[in-house]
């Protein structure tokens, strides 16, 4: 089976940590990855709020191309293109009719036959079992895991973990050695797409975010989304503004607390590109 | 009285919402835990709860009230309302129809100038490239909106971190996104 990527363009700019740490993982695990060739922007927020047809149409491309290029099963390590793609795969399943009019939009034979799984979905599948003999330095700190909104909902349609206080990504966190925290905030909206046209609203939900874990005593939060991520490290200096305080604790992608725990360097996942210095290692 | 009992009104807001997107405001019996989750509805004119209320009494004014507020803006589609509602009414696919149709007759609240002036300007950058020119978009958004001085001190910040790019990358297809987006009416 070939094994695909779809990198999404956060990944490729602003989110290269992430991409870096997710190379660096497969990598190290021997996971050969084909990039969905000529992929484009599954167009996000902004598509499915100005326009249905085209907020389809981008996805459906993306997976046409996956299948026609013989990619069974692919990994959407951003959380938010991982939801555009399920979400439009489960409409069009559900609609023929719709399904052929996207069909001729794009252009391509459109089957649906892909399976998509998000970066802990691959972690399980293909990092947890190898896992074993690989930790030689176990990540020991306290962590809140961050899930945000769009790698558990909607969760009817997903089908993934469960939608209130969900597990994997602590169950993940727990077997290189971390310790959870209860953390009500798990699921919390960080306010997404709104970080440039009204960043203050992303500094006042971004900052509940960080404020509950770093009151609950977390060394780090680990999350799996690119969008999350960028609310949480890079608009710091706007929450801790707002806030008029100062956060310090930094926010790490999962697949980077893997690396470190399997001996990777920090500048080998990422970690110097943060805007939060990294003290953990 | 359930949906399947209620005749909605042809010609009201509620019925283009059935017919559109399958969403029934009857439903709703108004328990507020959409409100309650909804990480946005501090900063709304209408929570949910209040949008799905006032679809309910099938009254024009309402609907134009609807149509016309803030809050369908707002809403940042983080699903907690739909994943909560014991009806499962889904409120996310309902506002995205909501925030069509108000652009398609022309209402859009005034507030909500620099949250579309974004997302016109993120599509904008997929037209002509085929993904998302981050840069671009910035530059786009700052046009569009007329805020210069926002976010000045990040662009450095993301360059010295090899997170922004100076000039975009076009994927081969871009004739072909350009006709996705033709034929889907931009």
């Amino acid at each position: 089976m070939k094994f695909g990527i779809y990198p999404g363009c956060s990944l490729t700019g602003s989110a290269r940590d992430y991409n870096e740490s997710v190379f660096a993982l497969a990598r190290a695990f021997d996971l050969e990855f084909n990039q969905i060739p000529d992929w484009n922007c599954c167009g996000a927020t902004a598509a499915h709020n100005l326009n249905k047809d085209l907020s389809l149409a981008l996805p459906a491309r993306i997976l046409a191309l996956a299948e026609k290029n013989g990619l069974d099963e692919i990994i959407v390590p951003c959380a938010a293109c991982y939801s555009r793609l399920v979400v439009t795969q489960h409409e069009l399943k559900k609609d023929p009719e719709l399904k052929n009019r996207i069909s001729e939009v794009i252009e391509m034979d459109y089957r649906g036959t892909s399976k998509i799984l998000n970066v802990i979905e691959w972690i399980d599948k293909y990092i947890i079992p190898k896992l074993e003999g690989k930790i030689s330095k176990p990540f020991k700190y306290k962590v809140a895991c961050y899930y945000g909104c769009l790698l558990v909902r909607p969760n009817k349609i997903l089908n993934y973990d469960r939608a209130e206080d969900p597990q994997t990504l602590d169950i993940v966190m727990s077997k290189i050695g971390a310790d959870p925290i209860d953390y009500p905030y798990k699921t919390e909206c960080c306010g997404a797409g709104l970080s440039i046209s009204r960043t203050d609203i992303v500094s006042k939900l971004s900052g509940r975010i960080i404020e509950d874990a770093e009151h609950r005593g977390a060394d780090a939060i680990i999350v799996a989304c690119p969008m999350c991520h960028s609310n949480l490290d890079m608009r710091r200096p706007d929450i801790n503004k707002y806030w008029e305080t100062k956060f310090r604790i930094p926010v790490i992608f999962v697949t980077q607390a893997i690396g470190l725990a399997i001996g990777l360097s920090p500048e080998s996942v990422g970690l110097k590109r943060h805007f939060v210095d990294v003290t953990i290692s | 009285m359930s949906h399947s009992e209620h005749h909605t009104e042809r010609n009201s807001l509620a019925y283009s919402i059935e017919k559109s997107v399958e969403v029934y405001a009857q439903k709703c019996y108004q328990c507020g835990k959409c409100t309650a989750g909804c990480p946005v509805a501090e900063e709304m004119d209408l929570p949910p709860s209040m949008v799905m209320r006032l679809l309910q009494t099938e009254d024009p004014v309402n609907d134009e009230k609807i149509l016309r507020s803030h809050s369908i803006w707002l809403c940042v589609t983080c699903e907690m309302c739909l994943s909560r509602c014991p009806m499962e009414i889904d409120i996310p696919s309902m506002m995205d129809f909501l925030r069509q149709k108000s652009r398609s007759q022309k209402l859009v609240n005034k507030k909500a100038r620099n949250i579309i002036a974004f997302h016109k300007s993120f599509l904008n950058s997929i037209r002509f490239t085929g993904r998302l020119y981050e840069l671009g978009l910035i530059l786009d958004y700052k046009r569009q909106s007329l805020n210069m001085t926002q976010d000045i001190s990040l662009a450095p910040k993301m360059i010295s971190r090899g997170k922004l790019h100076f000039f975009p990358t076009m994927i081969k297809g871009t004739s072909q996104i350009a006709r996705i987006f033709k034929k889907t009416g931009n």
